[in-house]
């Protein structure tokens, strides 16, 4: 029996003027990590500050760990940690007096409280900026701190907003993987409107678009559900000398099923290909064959996962939105 | 009340980190001292002066240092008591730190009382000040320590209920400037309006007086107790506090 430690319930959220978060239901299971995805100003905030007890909802109900987040909200602050989209830090305080004054605060005292700090001073990798004031440091380390915080007391809940913006590509890496190992211990609820991340930290998705539910599902069934036809990703190479590619496009499209070919890349003598099928026909083996026919290498054939940026365009239907095509995220 | 003493010493602590505690401290001690020093030198003046026309019968030191004195401390905290709290929501609010307080399992109220007896404590160690220069007087003289005694209370009391109000203030705003300029005006204006008292008698005229905190600090500075301006002040800490609680509720409903 799965064990829902988030269950949200037609969760409305209205301002003076504007509904910013309207009637949104959904539920997570115990140990996931579920991606809360939305372009900017589509109230995931709203939301996890409803989940949070720092506001409460207009209408609807949530529940956090089976607490009401109306009814009992100190229980649920008690078994939630939350980081806000800018870590609540004081700048004039060193980074273990922080966690010491956040653990009190969270009911933590004596003994078990500095076991926990070395804790998720380890976990968090800050032990060695523990006696520096959080005002001089880096917005990775802060960020950490941020995080270090959050789980300071051993929540069942994890709150995140927004965990990696404004860090660069190596601490963004090392936040994920940092949040992947939390799952399990912790139900994770992250926010991001960046794809990529949910696509590689989640399970679970919700996607939300101007304060409305989306969709919520698996990442692995989102991306498929989106796809409508097969699209594959095929390496060729000219044997002597460098190949023309319009040549090979146009060979490709002569192929029986294809749709559409794209030339995605050239590197040296080596093209990589899009090519998307019809819905119903399966053409990799007759593009194999084209191009082994036609006298070229055959380097690479595969499957091209719909990458979630495309499911994700696809459901919120923004055309403004609309840039230069990435490379699509593969799945092995 | 675990959760008051933790937010409570987290104040304290950043007051006594950062620089704001010692500027307050020095410039209350310079202010203070100066205006000991002028009392005590007016004090000698007129007494060596009584001595040679003749009048023999002692001067009391309450009546001419000690009185005077506190009236004045009650007139400086007006400009210290903005200062002391206007960062106290203000800050909070701007960094966003309020948003852990908020989800933290704390009651908004012992977040309240935190910050405000915080904001008391640094008032408290404004007044060691002064009580190091009153212990010049019981060295070199004998006055009584009764009135003394009360006249501390009443400071206090007018410090709470003013701080109370500062910190109301403090939670409406982001910004530090504002709270500050906001709070000192209201301060100001607690005070003065006794003032009307003195050319008008209408009912409007002593609503306004009794509203003001100079009509009430008085009797404390005499030396008397009296339980209607305590209750004055005590109405005017609750009050005070009451609002910042809903302030505080307002914040979760609005923003």
């Amino acid at each position: 029996m799965t064990i829902f430690m988030i269950k949200v319930t037609e969760l409305t959220k209205r301002y003076a003027r504007t509904t910013a978060v309207d009637r949104i239901s959904f539920e997570v299971a115990k140990g996931q990590i579920v991606g809360f995805l939305g372009p900017n100003g589509a109230g995931k905030t709203t939301t996890m500050r409803m989940l949070t007890c720092f506001l409460p909802p207009s209408s609807g109900s949530a529940t956090v760990a089976g607490f009401d987040v109306l009814e009992q909200p100190l229980e649920v602050k008690k078994r939630t940690g939350y980081l806000p989209e800018t870590p609540p830090i004081y700048p004039e305080m060193a980074t273990s007096e922080y966690l010491q004054f956040v653990g009190r605060l969270k009911g933590l005292s004596g003994a078990e409280l500095a076991k926990r700090i070395d804790y998720v001073c380890a976990r968090c990798a800050i032990a060695d900026v523990k006696n520096k004031l959080l005002g001089k440091l880096s917005k990775g380390y802060r960020q950490r701190v941020g995080l270090a915080q959050a789980i300071i007391h051993n929540p069942d809940v994890l709150i995140l907003d927004e965990p990696t913006a404004g860090l660069d590509p190596k601490q963004i890496n090392e936040t994920r993987d940092l949040i992947k190992d939390l799952a399990g211990e912790h139900t994770i609820i992250l926010s991001t409107h960046i794809l990529p991340e949910v696509e590689q930290t989640c399970e679970q998705v919700v996607i939300i678009n101007k304060g409305k539910l989306v969709a919520t599902d698996s990442v692995r069934n989102l991306q498929a559900r989106a796809r409508g036809a097969e699209s594959v990703l095929v390496e060729v190479a000219g044997r002597k000398g460098i190949l023309e590619p319009s040549l090979v496009q146009h060979k490709l499209e002569q192929v029986a099923g294809v749709s559409r070919v794209l030339c995605k890349q050239q590197v040296d003598a080596r093209l990589i290909f899009e090519v998307e099928s019809k819905k119903g026909s399966f053409v990799r083996g007759d593009v194999a064959r084209a191009v082994v026919e036609s006298g070229w290498d055959l380097n690479e054939l595969r499957p091209a996962a719909m990458s979630l940026e495309e499911v994700f365009l696809q459901l919120t239907g923004s055309e403004e939105t609309s840039q230069p095509e990435m490379p699509a995220e593969v799945e092995a | 009340m675990r959760n008051v003493w933790i937010i409570c010493r987290k104040e304290l602590r950043s007051y006594f980190v950062s620089p704001v505690a010692y500027i307050l401290l020095i410039m209350f001690g310079l202010i203070f001292g100066y205006f000991f020093w002028n009392a005590l030198g007016a004090f000698v003046f007129e007494s060596i002066q009584s001595q040679m026309s003749g009048q023999s019968f002692p001067m009391d030191l309450n009546e001419w240092i000690i009185r005077p004195l506190l009236s004045n401390v009650s007139v400086i905290g007006l400009f210290f008591i903005p200062l002391i709290t206007m960062r106290l929501f203000a800050e909070e609010k701007r960094t966003g730190t309020i948003e852990l307080l908020a989800t933290s399992p704390v009651r908004d109220i012992e977040i309240i009382l935190g910050k405000w007896l915080a904001a008391i404590a640094l008032y408290a160690c404004l007044l060691l000040f002064t009580a190091i220069n009153f212990a010049f007087l019981f060295k070199y003289g004998h006055p009584d320590w009764k009135p003394l005694l009360v006249g501390y209370l009443g400071l206090f009391l007018l410090a709470g209920a003013l701080l109370a109000i500062g910190t109301f203030i403090s939670s409406l705003t982001k910004n530090q400037i504002i709270a500050g300029a906001v709070t000192f005006g209201a301060c100001l204006l607690l005070y003065v309006f006794g003032w009307v008292s003195g050319y008008e008698s209408a009912t409007w005229a002593r609503v306004l007086a009794y509203l003001s905190v100079s009509s009430h600090i008085e009797s404390f500075e005499k030396g008397v107790l009296d339980s209607k301006d305590a209750i004055f002040f005590l109405t005017l800490i609750f009050l005070g506090l009451f609002f910042t609680a809903r302030s505080m509720e307002s914040l979760r409903w609005r923003s």
